[in-house]
């Protein structure tokens, strides 16, 4: 009772607060917000949408390969987008494939920020003998790059699953690698401004009243140090896209029979100078528009956020 | 601070060590070199043996032990693929990748600090805008698309810049440069451009939401009512303050341009260590991986040890604090 | 300073510029030769790279015709015995003299341990100097095709490894780098300056090379340009005279520029689908306690299932001849037009299945290169929506080679359905008889043989086309045998894929079947 209580007392706080009154008022801020809505929904509802189930193998026709979007003398109104090498249906992909990418986008970023705050912070607050070891694991860390670090996984995951579950693994397998390789970032900048503002007095002031140190970092330093967080995960949030296209770049990421954005721009990019242009750009639109969007929100929400602005 | 530095390369070393465990751990699941050393007509009994010969058979702590006892020794072994030793393999990339960075680097600060300072001094006009789009975009792209694109236009559309290589180099010594010569010059301009595309924003990014925040504090308000010319407050207050966060992305981004330079390299066939690296992770030959694993690793540890130092002399506060912490 | 040394720069490169007669040809492969050594990999284009600077006692004309090179001509004196005369007055780039005694010693490097390419010679064959310009090659058992392979096989100087230290061929284990990696002393048209893998091969002619020049090149740089669209790239804007292999998709942009065009012909490699045909259950499928591939009516059904012509079409864009045989028409014993492929089916395909019993489908699971073949990838997703349309669903694994390689080799053989490829490096039937049909057995027979597949009248007869020196015999026996195996359904061959080179308009070249590049056909305008 009482935490309904709490909730609701936070939604009326929320619509008669500043961040409201600030998302009110920037326009970019709230198209932005319909575009990633929008995106979030259809991606979410592909199944139901989505023209073609492109997922299915039985329902492509390799005939219908290279069909140029509709407005061309060979297009067709059945693929408004064209279709890819294979004879899948552009939009039909994009909506299948935004699903993907978003799901690992957001998984691996949760994972990589619930990480890295958390030890960036009790690093940063704590230091001593704790704060060496974490730093030196995120040094091991971010010694190797992203890649290095998925096909590392892949490879345990290959040797330990068999064959014919790895594939529905892929997903998890990149969420996990992904999250892993990113969490540093959230650490050293946690830890940072951790370090600066632990110094500050309403710090010292909570230390000399006698809050307990889980309740100084989590309730009184994180929201301080959550400003550059949120910019290292919006921009985190399209490096996971843009992590996952690499990875299935160098033919590891999700399998190419239910591809992400990712692999379609890769699959796609092979095209380009073959004139069959929308195979990749359409993908690459849709993955930049998505990533401006989130962008956009992150930008909005940081200066709305920070309780220095305020 | 020299009790603070001997601790730090002490836990450097260890670092290394971790990171030639992984290394090592890594590339036993990378595939088996051996399949591609050898021709098709190869018998399965010959094949055998040269698995045999390079030690691939052997308990697995019996061959980390050898390849650390190597690794400690400088012997970084044979490559598989190409028959040389990876020092030397190493020694004639590394130049390449590194030139590649630097250029990079810079690029992405030089532009990217201006353009950070200027939309966060003036966040609502157009230019800073336009900036803002620009660099949204340039990351929503992945590196290898920005790369193709480049070429596409530039080299193939245009004719203007080189598609591959690094044009001619000069040899300084061991050390060969591109940066000398005018081929060399214009081979860099898309490939730092391209790798140094994702920095830049970061850069940017950051500064400006750092000089945003710096300009509503007090002290910055204080300066202003002492009557300090806007230039003054803008860079000699506002800027400084900045810079930690700034060093530290920079820092850290810099070992991370050197082991993005994978893709980039791959794509416009840069002679550096990432293009050996892809190469040889097609060919799983595992000298040369673990070196460069090994190797990026000393980069980053070396470069952390740099921010580290330079956080105690841009903030003092961090001095105090860590008396405070030591006292602890 | 940086202005002068600019300047000094500009200055030295005026100075150093290049003759006006000079013809430089530049290329770019998608590999490279790993090594200047040319016994250590048995690879086409290592191989073909180093047919420049070394020479056989054969050699393959534009056509594959076996020519004289290094031995002037041969004969068989008794069935186990073959004479060899050696061309006269020819010299190694060292300028040491070419006798009979550098050919006893390649014969000999050649066996040595680290060497690949211990196939061109048996073992137990015998070669004695008769004089300095006559060899002769005492063999075990009468061997009808002893020199067929012997364009690749590059005859070495003794004196010169000798004297650097590298009588044997390199070998990865050592500690040290082997001289001939990096060096190359031959007898052929062109002369190696410098050779640094992955980045940069420089040649230059050779200008007392014994045979008469058809080509007008002074100097030769290889660059390799791992990345499809780069090379392109590298193409079409000029950088490079010649580039190899072009993406099929890329085809016609590379036609459609005015400066380059593309020259195209068929390859010898073979693509196809191998089945498990050995296990009582497949490792990865849903049909347990049974193999459905060894019912032939499923391998039947398989092949019909798959509309060669639509991949033909549309993934190799029309850059593809769909086969009957697992080998190519230019193989020997190849393009035979006795044998058909079975017709595109599906319903057919269905029947089949229903008829053996699995008239709702299974699951299979597929192994794919897609970092091997052209368009390898492609075609496996092809197969998968295409198989997915007679109700067998396919899950395909495909992944890059040195991954896939040895998941599917032996002694794996982790695989049930996969996609190979196969060319005889003798362009002869039996290499695939013997490699890919034979039942696998410690000999070496059936060693690229991954499905197991075993009909023992195959191999008795594979044993006597070995050494049936009648031709026509022999060639009566190949047909047998390719009739049995195709019966059985061993495998799905698919295609042969086609050689994609493209090249400036300013250069004129030969396309080799086998896709080796040789520079002594080239002429720059």
């Amino acid at each position: 009772m009482k935490s309904v209580l709490r909730i609701q007392d936070t939604v009326y706080r929320f619509f008669d607060s500043d961040i409201w009154y600030s998302f009110k008022k920037s326009k970019v801020t709230i198209a932005a917000a319909c575009v990633t809505v929008i995106m979030i929904l259809s991606a979410f509802t592909a199944p139901w949408i989505a023209p073609h189930n492109t997922f299915d193998p039985a329902t492509l026709d390799l005939m219908d390969a290279f069909t140029p979007p509709v407005w061309y003398e060979d297009g067709t109104p059945k693929f408004l987008l064209g279709t890819d090498d294979q004879g899948r249906d552009i939009f039909s992909t994009i909506l299948y494939g935004s699903r993907i990418s978003l799901f690992v986008a957001f998984a691996s970023m949760l994972l990589a920020m619930i990480l890295g705050v958390t030890l960036g912070l009790v690093s940063g607050y704590l230091g001593g003998a704790i704060e060496s070891i974490i730093m030196r694991i995120a040094d091991v860390q971010i010694s190797f790059p992203a890649i290095l670090i998925v096909l590392l996984i892949s490879g345990l995951a290959r040797s330990v699953l068999p064959n014919v579950r790895h594939e529905e693994m892929a997903v998890w397998v990149l969420i996990f690698a992904i999250g892993i390789s990113n969490w540093v970032h959230f650490a050293r900048t946690v830890r940072g401004s951790t370090m600066v503002e632990k110094n500050m007095e309403y710090v010292q002031s909570a230390r000399v009243i006698g809050r307990r140190r889980a309740t100084i970092m989590f309730r009184h330093i994180l929201p301080n140090v959550m400003g550059p967080v949120l910019v290292i995960g919006t921009i985190g949030l399209a490096v996971a896209v843009l992590t996952e296209a690499t990875i299935s770049f160098l033919g590891v990421g999700v399998p190419p029979t239910e591809p992400s954005l990712g692999t379609l721009i890769r699959i796609g990019q092979s095209f380009l100078f073959a004139g069959e242009w929308w195979i990749v750009i359409f993908p690459g639109v849709a993955l930049v528009i998505l990533v401006l969007a989130v962008n956009l929100l992150g930008d909005w929400m940081r200066d709305a956020l920070n309780p220095k602005l305020r | 601070m020299p009790a603070l530095i001997i601790r730090r390369i002490i836990q450097s070393v260890l670092v290394m060590l971790t990171v030639a465990v992984v290394a090592f751990t890594l590339f036993r699941y990378v595939g088996d070199p051996v399949s591609q050393m050898v021709g098709q007509e190869t018998t399965i009994a010959e094949r055998e043996q040269l698995r045999e010969d390079l030690g691939l058979n052997d308990p697995i702590i019996v061959q980390f032990v050898r390849f650390a006892l190597n690794t400690v020794q400088g012997k970084f072994g044979i490559s598989f693929r190409l028959g040389r030793p990876v020092n030397e393999l190493f020694a004639e990339r590394l130049p390449a990748t590194l030139e590649l960075s630097l250029v990079a680097a810079l690029f992405s600060l030089v532009v990217g600090i201006p353009m950070g300072v200027y939309t966060g001094l003036y966040p609502d006009r157009v230019l800073s805008k336009v900036f803002q789009t620009i660099s949204l975009i340039g990351i929503s792209l992945p590196t290898f698309l920005i790369g193709i694109l480049l070429i596409l236009f530039f080299g193939v559309l245009l004719s203007w810049l080189p598609t591959f290589g690094r044009g001619d180099v000069i040899q300084l010594g061991w050390w060969s440069t591109g940066l000398l010569t005018a081929s060399g010059l214009k081979a860099v301009v898309m490939p730092a451009f391209t790798l140094g595309m994702f920095q830049l924003t970061l850069i940017m990014r950051l500064v400006r939401s750092e000089m945003m925040e710096v300009l509503r504090t007090d002290y910055i308000k204080f300066a202003r009512a002492r009557g300090l010319t806007n230039r003054t407050v803008h860079f000699g207050h506002a800027l400084k303050n900045t810079l930690v966060p700034v060093i530290t992305i920079t820092g850290l981004q810099l070992g991370s341009i050197i082991a993005f330079a994978i893709i980039t390299e791959t794509v416009f066939q840069w002679p550096g260590m990432g293009l050996l690296f892809l190469q040889s992770i097609q060919f799983a030959d595992v000298p040369v991986m673990s070196t460069y694993l090994i190797l990026i690793a000393f980069f980053f540890v070396v470069i952390n040890l740099i921010v580290d130092i330079l956080y105690h002399v841009v903030d003092p506060r961090l001095r105090f604090d860590k008396s405070v912490v030591l006292g602890h | 300073m940086r202005t002068k040394t600019l300047l000094m720069v500009l200055v030295l490169s005026v100075v150093l510029a290049i003759p006006a007669w000079a013809k430089t040809l530049r290329f770019a492969f998608q590999g490279d030769a790993k090594s200047m050594d040319p016994y250590s990999l048995n690879e086409t284009f290592q191989l073909g790279f180093l047919n420049n600077i070394y020479e056989g006692l054969i050699q393959r004309g534009p056509d594959l015709e076996i020519k004289p090179s290094l031995a002037e001509k041969w004969e068989v004196m008794e069935p186990t015995r073959w004479r060899f005369y050696l061309r006269k007055g020819v010299k190694f780039h060292d300028g040491s003299p070419f006798t009979a005694d550098d050919v006893i010693f390649s014969a000999t490097r050649v066996r040595a341990k680290g060497s690949d390419l211990k196939t061109r010679i048996a073992a137990d064959t015998k070669v004695v100097k008769v004089d300095d310009y006559t060899v002769d090659f005492i063999t075990s058992a009468p061997n009808p095709i002893l020199y067929v392979e012997w364009g690749t096989w590059y005859i070495m100087s003794k004196s010169w490894t000798e004297k650097n230290n590298a009588v044997t061929p390199e070998s990865a284990t050592g500690e040290g780098e082997n001289y001939a990696t990096r060096h190359a002393n031959g007898t052929g048209p062109f002369k190696l300056v410098s050779h640094e893998a992955g980045v940069k091969t420089v040649n230059e002619v050779n200008p007392d090379w014994w045979d008469k020049a058809n080509h007008n090149v002074t100097k030769v740089i290889f660059t390799q340009v791992a990345n499809d669209a780069t090379r392109v790239a590298a193409l079409l804007s000029g950088q490079v005279d010649m580039a190899y292999p072009i993406p099929v998709q890329d085809m016609k942009r590379v036609d459609g520029n005015a400066d380059s065009r593309m020259l195209v012909g068929p390859e010898l490699r073979t693509i196809f689908l191998g089945m498990d045909q050995y296990r009582d259950e497949l490792l990865h499928s849903t049909v347990k306690g049974k193999n459905p591939f060894k019912d032939k009516r499923v391998r039947q059904a398989f092949f019909q299932a798959i509309d060669i012509e639509a991949i033909k079409k549309k993934v190799m864009r029309g850059l593809s001849e769909p086969s009957a045989m697992m080998i190519a028409p230019g193989v020997n014993g190849g393009g035979n037009p006795k044998f058909k492929r079975l017709g595109y089916d599906p319903a057919g395909a269905k029947k089949l299945l229903a008829d053996a019993g699995y008239a709702d489908g299974f699951e299979v699971g597929m192994d794919c290169p897609n970092d091997r073949y052209v368009n390898d990838e492609a075609i496996c997703l092809a197969v998968v929506s295409m198989m997915a349309k007679v109700g067998i669903k396919v899950n395909l694994l495909a992944q890059p080679k040195a991954k896939y390689f040895p998941k599917v080799l032996a002694p794996k053989l982790d695989t049930s359905f996969y996609l190979l490829g196969w060319t005889p490096g003798s362009f002869d039937s039996w290499n695939v008889i013997y490699n890919i049909h034979g039942c696998p057995s410690e000999t070496g027979s059936g060693k690229f043989n991954l499905g197991r597949y075993c009909n023992p009248k195959v191999d008795a007869l594979a044993v006597q086309i070995l050494s049936e020196t009648d031709q026509a015999k022999r060639n009566a026996m190949i047909e047998e045998a390719w009739t049995m195996t195709i019966n059985d359904i061993a495998y799905i061959p698919l295609h042969q894929q086609a050689l994609a080179w493209g090249v400036r308009n300013n250069v004129e070249l030969k396309q080799r079947p086998d896709n080796q590049f040789d520079w002594r056909h080239v002429v720059i305008k």
